[in-house]
């Protein structure tokens, strides 16, 4: 099936290139290629929200910091204080711990990155069902409006407080066993691995959204975007659909979140700031908005670029550029697009019933 | 036997009455017709009974239930659907992803199975698809199926509305002024169509400023003027009637 084509590219992608570099020997290109991975599977979330069901967010960079935050903070929490306490005895018997000495080989007790990891992910999701539920009542300037102070309050949650490392941010971060022998951490022996890692992922993670948008759920957020009072008319409870698209987009960033931070070992504030969340808005809106597979090239190839510092001290500034460009001509570009794609058709349309009846 | 019964329903904007105390029943299987000037309160009443008004006073009963005051979405589950008289469809869906729409009341499929692709949403895609082409089979627009509704003329948009509030296999159709901006030949196929879908067993409201329309097709009509309803009959009665003639084809004709 052609719709899932980029999906399958990520998934062999993530066998193919690791031996293709190293036989180029650009091998240290993986790891850029890893971040980039999980950036991109938070402009995905986003693409669903924004591109398909029509919701704004400047916000993405707080789920992503949430995501990241909560479970690096539950994963380096020191529990050996607390080791005689029930709750955590109950936790280390079930196998929810995990082990380790810190830098000066004092023993670490602390929760399994698993349960970090999902934990992680529920408040992300729990955090979006609260925020969107007064917030998607708005609509265009004023939800962005919303969804960029929610940024702010997080950027300066994580950036205040004294428990999240402040300006310096978390770092120690465990690595994360996914299953035993494979784990998502740094360093040069897990590089191809890491990276086949992050582009199952993001295989992944695009294979379900192209199934969403196909869906009965993807037909219902699409009629909402071009208009709510016909998609109400229809059975369609809009609140409900934009808050869930609204959450499975968190859950994205989450999880990109998250597994960027055990990845690098370390997440700071600059992740949450506001200036990531024009990223990922500017990536869905290069990629064509409703355009899974855009969002996922444009994302691959801006991230990989930011992150080998083609765009030097400019970094901010292309994709603040980028954006101003996209909304000055998107309207225009994509009239003309369609109408000349609409005209090909049409032409192949006529060519074909020359030929007699089409399948 | 009732399909829709409206009591002492009323509605104001302002210090305007917009529907004032209007109450009448739509029997099963029957076209029923609002008519009446612009402004006597017509799309107003439409949208109470839709749910995307809620009344001042007064009752709405839908299939012998009460929805006044229901959200819309609600009271399409219940088997209502609706056309708009200024065409609401996605622009950038194919016609017959617009109709697929309609079968959302009839089918299940949540985000996580939609995500998943589970094994039992294709059989349901499969039902959404083969109903929503009958109903565009129904109404002549095949050949439009995959085009974007957005670039179609604008009699097949009009169909593809239709198309869509008939997938969805309502108890009662609602049409808000459906003849408008339809030549004569197309409202004559208009006039037509309708009958054919009560002939298939669904109620329906038609609420219409044109009375060529209505005359021939209606089994009742229902009068209104400044928010009230003034008469109400069979369209022979209604012809006949001293003060609609007055009221309504008065202004018409002069």
């Amino acid at each position: 099936m052609r719709r899932y084509a980029p999906a399958l590219v990520c998934a062999l992608c993530a066998f193919l290139l690791p031996p293709l570099l190293a036989a180029t020997k650009t091998a240290y290109l993986l790891t850029q290629l890893t971040m980039s991975a999980y950036y991109v599977l938070a402009s995905l979330g986003l693409c669903a929200l924004m591109g398909y069901a029509g919701q704004i967010s400047l916000g993405q960079a707080g789920f992503f910091a949430i995501g990241a935050y909560a479970s690096s903070f539950l994963s380096t929490l020191n529990l050996t204080k607390l080791a005689a306490s029930p709750i955590v005895r109950l936790l280390d018997l079930t196998g929810l711990l995990s082990r380790g000495s810190d830098l000066y080989g004092a023993p670490l007790l602390s929760l399994s990155p698993w349960l970090a990891f999902l934990a992680a992910i529920l408040l992300a999701a729990a955090i979006a069902a609260l925020i969107g539920t007064p917030v998607l009542r708005l609509k265009g300037h004023y939800l962005a409006m919303a969804t960029l102070g929610f940024g702010l309050v997080i950027e300066r949650i994580v950036r205040g407080s004294k428990i999240l490392g402040g300006a310096d941010g978390l770092s120690n971060v465990p690595p994360f066993t996914i299953l035993p022998g494979l784990a998502v951490a740094g360093g040069r022996s897990a590089r191809a691995a890491n990276f086949a890692i992050a582009w199952i992922v993001l295989a992944l993670g695009l294979l379900a959204l192209v199934n969403l948008v196909s869906s009965r759920a993807g037909r219902a957020l699409r009629a909402l975007h071009d208009g709510e009072e016909a998609a109400g008319a229809m059975g369609v409870d809009t609140a409900r659909y934009k808050l869930n698209v609204f959450i499975i987009g968190a859950v994205y960033a989450a999880i990109a979140g998250a597994l960027l931070t055990h990845y690098n070992g370390s997440i700071g504030p600059g992740e949450a700031n506001v200036m990531k969340s024009v990223r990922y808005v500017a990536i869905v809106a290069v990629g064509g908005m409703a355009n899974l597979t855009g969002t996922l090239v444009a994302g691959l190839a801006l991230n990989f670029l930011s992150l080998r510092g083609v765009f030097g001290r400019f970094d901010d500034a292309v994709f603040g550029l980028i954006l101003i460009a996209v909304m000055l001509f998107a309207e225009d570009g994509q009239r003309l697009l369609r109408s000349s794609l609409g005209a090909l058709t049409a032409a192949r349309g006529r060519a074909g019933r020359r030929k007699g009846p089409q399948a | 036997m009732s399909i829709l019964s409206l009591s002492g329903l009323s509605r104001s904007f302002g210090g305007l009455k917009a529907v004032d105390g209007v109450g009448f029943e739509a029997a099963s299987l029957d076209i029923t017709a609002v008519i009446g000037p612009n402004g006597a309160g017509k799309t107003t009443l439409f949208n109470l009974i839709s749910g995307s008004l809620s009344p001042d006073s007064g009752t709405v009963l839908f299939d012998g239930s009460d929805i006044t005051g229901m959200k819309p979405f609600k009271v399409a589950r219940r088997g209502m659907a609706r056309t708009f008289q200024a065409i609401k469809l996605s622009k950038r869906m194919t016609a017959l992803e617009n109709v697929m729409i309609g079968r959302h009341v009839r089918s299940r499929a949540g985000f996580l199975s939609g995500m998943l692709a589970a094994p039992w949403t294709r059989a349901e895609e499969r039902s959404i698809r083969e109903e929503s082409m009958k109903a565009i089979e129904l109404l002549g627009i095949a050949e439009y199926r995959d085009r974007e509704t957005g670039g179609l003329p604008f009699g097949i948009q009009r169909s593809v509305e239709l198309a869509r509030a008939l997938a969805s296999e309502p108890k009662l159709l609602l049409l808000d002024e459906p003849a408008s901006g339809l030549n004569l030949r197309e409202t004559r196929l208009l006039a037509e169509l309708i009958v054919a879908i009560r002939d298939r067993g669904v109620s329906i409201l038609v609420v219409e400023h044109d009375m060529s329309l209505v005359m021939d097709i209606s089994d009742q009509i229902v009068v209104l003027s400044f928010g009230r309803r003034i008469a109400q009959g069979r369209p022979r009665e209604i012809q006949s009637n001293r003060e609609v003639i007055d009221i309504y084809l008065g202004e018409e004709d002069a």
